[in-house]
């Protein structure tokens, strides 16, 4: 069943993607710590951690891929649970500071020494432990996630109300946040951490190690995607998206399915988030921000969304343009963020990576087609599978001169 | 007919809009493996009906029984389906995005939970299944063909074929022959009176040449209730009816 179920997630588009990160995953930090400085081949500390924030990023909208490419749920809320992972982290790596704060104090972290607060409050406990922090990693966003799409789903809040719900739930969390008294470090948030699992967060090692488990936790959480959405599942997912009163009328519960994947999305959100707050070294609840949320909406669009590798390319091209324009032209980055939507929203729609997987489905039908009107005596039928069920298909794409009968004829 | 040896059974339902009664004292029963033509002009409450029958529209008053015995008011459209209520919308709705293939299989008979489809392996049989559907619908050609790049007809049948998938014991059809050619609506009415073979079925359709070619009892709807029910040439014999569609 297994085993089915992942060899289904295997084809040449996801091939090529894994070939890429896996690449990516040996040589980044291999250039990092093997290659001599001044080599040619060494890639310097900041790149490494700037392209495994990158890889987060990228695993986050992965997951707002998820479940707005292939089941119409447009989340504008997804930040907050990547920021909510992110905290969890962050409180592992406020304990693992210990006595090395400026206080000193063995348990409180310095903040709540500065809030002449005498203990840890409850739901700092067990945040010492690796093994606990990485599970409130997921179960915290998949929990909040989960009562959110219970309430949601059920009473069928669905489009722009329900893009509204999910920006108040991440602007109510910011605000939460901010509260000194919620125990979380308020405005400050979380930071000055030290050691993660007993290395040092500075080293360069450990950067390496941070930005290969970045890498292959987007990996895994690929394939994941990959085989569900590729699964039967998947297509009902589709159906949702593209008609879900007709869904409801076959006998699908569309509740179940919206948070089913709503809860998986949020926790691979979590994920991001844990591993991008050791690599930044602070977590503050700007990340909350309601328009985080928003910008990682855009890297799917721009990508292209329902292609999980377009979510992955766009994350990772659209910061790597913010990195540069921040650097070089700081003024004009939220202009040409805005100017970049606009233009692949009008020209784009597919995104980058659907629009080319357009061309060579177009490309590849003419050739069949072409080669039966040669006179060749198989029909020109496509595999029984929807290739990659693209969003917003065109209506009118029939390729000339393959018409067949029609059922009257 | 009694309630209990009925397949469907409407009595005294009303709906109402905002003030405006879709549905007024309907009451229709159709019996196991019957096949009814509903007709009646725009705006009569046929869809409406179909709507609340299937779990969308909650009626204000009246009693809705599938199989003589179960309650459809208090179902949602996911269990009346899993009861055996199949339905084709007016506007014909396929999923564009999935093959010919796709909506078959998805509309197919199986277990409807998110762990179930996500581990689903589709068998021999449930290919045979598709392939018979495929046939039946003449779409063999275009199985790997997206849906949205069907014609109108194409996907009034797909929908047909989607409805049969589901094995349903009860099929509500509406406005199976919309925007067809005639010879499309001719095999239309073919192809349903097949599947009243061995299914019960309700058809709304405003073509009359089609509800003739059908051959069964007919139902006038008019200002959501029952206005007349017998043969065509017995309704359309009927000054009231007669009236209601020159729209006097
Ligand atoms: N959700 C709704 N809200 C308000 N009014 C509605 C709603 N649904 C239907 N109506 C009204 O109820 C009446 C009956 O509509 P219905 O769609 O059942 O008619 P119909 O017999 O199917 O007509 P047609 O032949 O045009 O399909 C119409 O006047 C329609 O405007
Ligand atoms: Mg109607």
């Amino acid at each position: 069943m297994m085993t089915s179920f992942l060899f289904r997630a295997m084809d040449t588009r996801a091939g090529i993607f894994l070939a890429i990160m896996a690449a990516v995953i040996i040589l980044v930090p291999a250039g990092n710590l093997l290659a001599p400085e001044g080599s040619a081949f060494h890639v310097p500390n900041y790149a490494v951690t700037l392209m495994g924030k990158y890889l987060t990023y990228a695993l986050l909208a992965l997951a707002v891929d998820l479940v707005w490419g292939y089941c119409g749920i447009l989340s504008l809320g997804h930040a907050a649970f990547f920021a909510l992972g992110g905290y969890a982290m962050g409180m592992y790596l406020m304990r693992q500071i210990g006595t090395r704060g400026v206080y000193g104090d063995p348990n409180l972290p310095d903040f709540m020494v500065f809030l002449n607060w005498q203990e840890l409050p409850w739901y700092w406990y067990g945040f010492d432990m690796f093994w606990f922090a990485a599970l409130m990693v997921l179960l915290v966003p998949g929990f909040l996630a989960f009562v959110f799409g219970w309430f949601a789903f059920r009473s069928r809040v669905t489009g722009v109300y329900l893009s509204i719900i999910t920006q108040a739930l991440t602007y109510a969390l910011l605000l939460a946040f901010f509260r000194n008294d919620m125990g979380f470090g308020g405005n400050n948030g979380l930071t000055d951490f030290k050691d993660i699992l007993g290395f040092d967060i500075q080293a360069d090692t450990t950067r390496a190690g941070l930005f290969a488990a970045s890498g292959v936790a987007l990996v895994l959480c690929f394939i994941v995607c990959r085989a569900l959405t590729r699964s039967k599942l998947g297509k009902v997912l589709v159906a949702v998206r593209d008609a879900e009163s007709r869904t409801r009328f076959l006998g699908y519960r569309v509740e179940h399915y919206k948070l089913f994947v709503w809860t998986l999305s949020a926790m691979m959100a979590g994920i991001a988030g844990a591993l991008y707050v050791p690599q930044v070294g602070i977590i503050n609840p700007g990340e909350f921000a309601p328009a985080n949320s928003i910008e990682v909406v855009i890297w799917v669009a721009v990508g292209g969304r329902g292609t999980l590798v377009g979510a992955v390319l766009g994350a990772v091209l659209v910061n790597f343009a913010k990195t540069w324009f921040t650097g070089a032209l700081p003024d004009i980055w939220l202009f040409a963020l805005g100017g970049l939507f606009v233009f692949v929203t009008l020209f784009l729609p597919k995104g980058i990576v659907g629009t080319v997987s357009q061309g060579w489905t177009a490309l590849r039908q003419r050739k069949v087609s072409a080669a039966y009107e040669e006179g060749s005596d198989e029909p020109p039928s496509a595999p029984p599978h929807s290739p990659g069920a693209p969003a917003n298909v065109t209506h009118s794409k029939r390729a000339p001169g393959a018409a067949e009968p029609q059922p009257a004829e | 007919m009694a309630r209990s040896s009925s397949l469907l059974y409407l009595d005294g339902v009303s709906v109402s809009f905002d003030g405006f009664k879709a549905l007024n004292e309907l009451s229709l029963t159709i019996g196991p493996g019957e096949m009814r033509a509903i007709i009646g002009p725009n705006g009569a409450g046929k869809t409406t009906m179909m709507d609340v029958i299937t779990g969308k529209t909650r009626p204000d008053s009246g009693e809705v029984f599938f199989n003589g015995t179960v309650d459809l008011t208090g179902e949602d459209e996911a269990s009346i389906a899993e009861l055996g209520i199949g339905r084709k919308f007016q506007k014909p709705t396929v999923f564009e995005s999935h093959t010919v293939w796709d909506n078959l299989e998805l509309a197919l008979k199986a277990p409807r939970g998110p762990f179930a489809t996500l581990f689903h392996v589709i068998s021999g049989a449930e290919k045979k299944r598709i392939e018979y559907l495929l046939e039946l619908i003449r779409l063999g050609g275009k199985r790997g063909e997206l849906a949205a790049n069907l014609s109108h007809g194409q996907k009034q049948w797909l929908e047909i074929g989607m409805l049969l998938a589901q094995d349903p014991k009860l099929l509500l059809v509406d406005e199976p022959a919309a925007g067809m050619t005639d010879a499309e609506t001719a095999e239309t009415a073919e192809l349903l009176k097949d599947i009243a073979n061995d299914h019960s079925v309700v058809v709304v359709e405003h073509d009359m040449v089609f509800v003739r070619s059908l051959g069964v009892k007919v139902t006038v709807l008019h200002e959501g209730s029952v206005l007349a029910e017998g043969s065509l040439d017995h309704v359309s014999a009927n000054d009231r009816v007669v009236e209601v569609y020159l729209g006097r």
